[in-house]
């Protein structure tokens, strides 16, 4: 069959500039650029590029420019170019139509809407390259409250706390599955949480052996299809995380395709070498909160209650009855992953409208409980949509204790987010397990960059929070007067519980 | 002397960003009058901008100790109504009279009353008398909306409104009262208005809070109080001190030393240089009371049946001194006034951020912790 699909993006390469170096014929996993040796010339094949940008950056004269297709359909609003391409591709292959990352519609961002607040006069700012200013946080369940004793005119502690993880910085790495990934992502990962003090969650795909040594900056992930759960696993990390759903794919489970499963995947993830891994869409043994609760209380019992046990839920319409189930049931840590979250591989139609955003779910999650008086019985860690340290500030003075950012991470790898992870060929070596293109990521330029980013924005928390008046961040944590919304509707400001800027 | 009538050589628009605070106890407990508060505060007459001022007097009713006095502000004659009947419903009302006051250079005064009550027996029920107290103080004060009991303690009372904290003493005619304790306050209010409800100091039970600066954990610190049943309704951020201590003190019975290190806690790079007891406890309450962090400038001075506390931010964002002349402790917001109404002082200093001063009447331990104040 003919495919009537035109390229998406067009290679714009400068002839004057090419020095036929063949750097973009080497960089391109999808082959969209070739050498003809009978002229001596390079070429391109515009309907296999994804617009990476591998061959731009690593073009040494910089001689390619990828731009858009300018040849578009007739301009329609309800028609679009996306609308008209997804039914061609559905129409030519009778599949569902697959995409990576998270959801690329503009509608559901609210923390642009949102605008933190500075002290004038009333109340110094502080300057955090003078003053301290505290970032430490800790995860895990609270007591009501505690019992001391007086002994010998010395205070005594008579509360004994439920598991405490320490993080020296709000941020944490989420959830990305080695399989999805390559070891040396998952490498470089685990190191920057450790050297940086922080926590990097190994998504459902186990963890390899060889990183066991960076445990207490790990959060070990169980989820639908419990690949690489075993009882030295469970217990090497600093917490668990029970997965019961992804923002970019609430209520789906997922496949890592047999190709992708060499012998470390397998030996980690313990499936047979070049088996699909699937996961199912529900925990098969969780139909209920009453079995939730029985599966935390079987990890505790597998980790002798020392580690704090996370729930993560995708943020769906009644996350806050949900929420308050999960303290009830047991959790420590809920992780509540937002509809723009990320993912290797989601059907685009569930990514792009199953889910709600983030910003109005961690509100009201952080409302109920607080109604319930339970909010102290939990840490809440937020994801799915973070993109910068204003969006993390915001997400705290939402509610939140922490946030997860996995996207970013990989940006900050390398990736350009071209949502197509599921190809399993990511030229930048994130995406991918096949052992040549998965070399291009090295784990210590990766690491590094890593540890870049998190310093940066815990500087620019701290800078924010100095602003603010506030030099410690549990200060700022549930602070909504911190916040105020422009161009929201009077529902909207009350789900967030903010004011609207000038009130 | 018009206390109102102090030269300001900036002209009456200068904005001053302050407060004022004063607190004077006798360490043995006698009690003595209004003269030396008021001057003292009246010293710090700059600090204010009229807009509001106050007093809490300890030792005050003591022919009256058993029951709990009722300080009650109404904005109009049915909030009154509406009140008094339900103060019948649930106590038994010993003394209901007006608040005594004089003419002085206040603005609108609401109506004043006050109450010596006891819980009505049957419909306790089992709870103690102080919790009772409390929900029906923050009942009527969100009820209406137009009411307000602003003190509610035993043998003590709060005086407080819309002026000069010297006008203020006119007004209520203090020089009619004593105490042991006397805390003062003069407001220069930023962010909420000037309204007699939201003049300090702010008084739960048997606590009293003054205060001065800008809480910027505001939001952190009500919604955790929430939780706990407090609700916030007087439009000012200092009501979260005074729930704060009633929360920690009276219904965690933590000791007053441990609640200064919940409010304004140490550093963690302080933290964990300490030895690992110490440093485990540290932690533990700050996991536990993370959301009690008072954050931002503040001095606040505490008073409860006995006991005078003086503390500031942990940066130290606000001013304190403290001074002791015989068995009188001072604490204000300047030096000065302590000079004024105690010339030539035993000792006098500044206590370090985050760190307390606590004075106790009749307790050995009261120097121990002057002279660790000191030593920090």
């Amino acid at each position: 069959m003919k495919s009537y699909l035109e390229p998406e993006y067009v290679v714009d390469r400068d002839d004057d500039r090419c020095t036929r170096c063949k750097a973009c014929v080497d960089q391109c996993t999808y082959e969209a650029h070739y050498y003809n040796p009978e002229d001596g010339r390079v070429y391109s094949r515009d309907e296999k590029c994804v617009n990476c940008h591998r061959c731009v950056v690593f073009c040494p004269t910089q001689a390619i420019t990828i731009r858009r297709n300018s040849s578009a359909y007739a301009a329609n609003y309800n028609w679009t170019q996306e609308a008209i391409r997804d039914v061609k591709k559905q129409a030519e292959t009778g599949g569902v139509v697959i995409t990576g990352m998270g959801c690329d519609k503009p509608h559901y961002t609210y923390w642009d809407r949102l605008l933190l607040n500075a002290s004038q006069v009333t109340n110094p700012s502080i300057d955090p390259l003078r003053e301290p200013m505290e970032l430490r946080t800790f995860l895990g369940a609270k007591p009501d409250r505690l019992e001391l004793d007086v002994e010998d005119e010395d205070v005594v502690l008579k509360t004994e706390l439920p598991p405490q993880v320490c993080v020296e910085t709000p941020i944490l790495f989420s959830a990305v599955s080695y399989g999805a990934t390559s070891f040396n992502v998952h490498e470089a990962l685990a190191r920057a949480a450790a050297e940086y003090g922080t926590l990097f969650n190994t998504g459902e795909g186990g963890l390899d052996w060889r990183l066991y040594k960076h445990g207490d900056h790990i959060i070990v992930q169980v989820a639908s299809g419990r690949f690489g759960v075993h009882p030295d696993y469970l217990n090497i990390g600093a917490a668990i995380e029970i997965k019961i759903g992804q923002g970019a794919k609430p209520g789906i489970g997922g496949h890592l395709p047999g190709e992708k499963v060499g012998p470390e995947i397998s030996r980690t993830r313990m499936i047979p070498v070049g088996t699909d891994a699937f996961s199912p869409a529900p925990q098969h043994d969780i139909y209920s909160i009453e079995d939730l609760r029985q599966l935390i209380y079987a990890l505790k019992e597998a980790t002798d209650y020392t580690k704090p046990v996370s729930v993560k839920i995708a943020a769906v319409h009644n996350s806050a009855a949900i929420a308050s189930g999960m303290v009830r049931a047991g959790a420590d840590i809920i992780a509540l992953d937002g509809v723009r979250g990320g993912t290797g591989a989601a059907p685009k139609v569930c990514r792009d409208n199953v889910g709600i955003p983030i910003e109005l779910a961690l509100a009201s999650v952080d409302q109920r409980l607080r109604d319930e008086g339970i909010r102290n019985k939990v840490s809440i860690i937020a994801g799915g949509g973070i993109r910068s340290s204003a969006d993390a500030v915001k997400a705290i003075a939402l509610g939140a204790d922490a946030v997860y950012i996995a996207t970013a991470a990989l940006v900050a790898m390398g990736c350009t987010v071209c949502q197509r992870c599921y190809t399993g060929k990511c030229p930048w070596g994130i995406a991918t397990t096949d052992p040549e293109i998965s070399k291009r990521l090295d784990p210590d330029v990766a690491a590094k960059r890593l540890m870049n980013l998190l310093q940066a924005w815990s500087w620019e928390i701290k800078e924010m929070m100095g602003g603010m008046g506030i030099n410690a961040i549990e200060s700022l944590r549930g602070n909504r007067l911190h916040l105020r919304g422009v161009g929201l509707t009077d529902t909207e400001l009350r789900v967030l519980g903010v004011k609207m800027a000038g009130e | 002397m018009s206390w109102t009538k102090t030269n300001n050589r900036y002209n009456e628009d200068k904005i001053f960003e302050a407060c004022s605070l004063f607190g004077m106890m006798n360490l043995k407990g006698e009690r003595f009058s209004s003269k030396d508060p008021v001057r003292a505060i009246a010293n710090m007459h700059d600090r204010g901008n009229g807009l509001g001022g106050g007093f809490a007097i300890y030792g005050l009713y003591p022919d009256y100790k058993e029951y709990y006095a009722l300080h009650v502000m109404y904005m109009d004659a049915d909030a009154k109504r509406r009140t008094e009947s339900l103060l019948k419903e649930n106590f038994d009302i010993h003394v209901d009279e007006e608040i005594p006051t004089e003419e002085a250079n206040v603005r609108n005064p609401p109506i004043l009353r006050r109450y010596f009550v006891e819980p009505r027996k049957r419909r306790l029920e089992g709870q103690h008398p102080d919790d009772y107290i409390r929900e029906n103080v923050m009942r009527i004060n969100t009820q209406t909306g137009k009411a307000f009991v602003f003190s509610s303690g035993k043998d003590m009372g709060v005086f407080k409104g819309v002026g000069f904290p010297e006008d203020i003493a006119q007004y209520f005619c203090l020089e009619e009262y004593r105490g042991y304790m006397w805390i003062c306050h003069g407001r220069f209010p930023t962010n909420t208005p000037g309204w007699w409800g939201g003049a300090h100091p702010f008084n739960i039970l048997d606590w009293t809070v003054v205060h001065n600066g800008e809480i910027s954990s505001y939001g952190t610190n009500r919604r955790c109080l929430e939780m706990y049943g407090y609700r916030c309704t007087m439009q000012t951020d200092t009501e979260v001190l005074a729930y704060a201590f009633d929360l920690l003190i009276r219904r965690h019975s933590l000791p007053i030393e441990v609640v200064t290190q919940v409010l304004a806690p140490p550093f963690w790079t302080e933290v964990d240089e300490e030895p690992p007891r110490r440093r485990h406890l540290l932690t533990a309450l700050r996991q536990t009371y993370s959301s009690l962090l008072m954050n931002g400038p503040f001095t606040i001075i505490v008073a409860h049946r006995g006991e005078m506390i003086g503390l500031t931010d942990r940066i130290k964002l606000r001013p304190l001194s403290a001074g002791v002349k015989g068995n009188f402790l001072y604490l204000s917001s300047e030096e000065a006034p302590i000079h004024l109404v105690a010339p030539n002082p035993d000792r006098t200093w500044r206590p370090c951020g985050g760190k307390p001063v606590v004075g106790r009447v009749e307790d050995q331990r009261v120097k121990e912790l002057l002279v660790s104040g000191m030593s920090r």
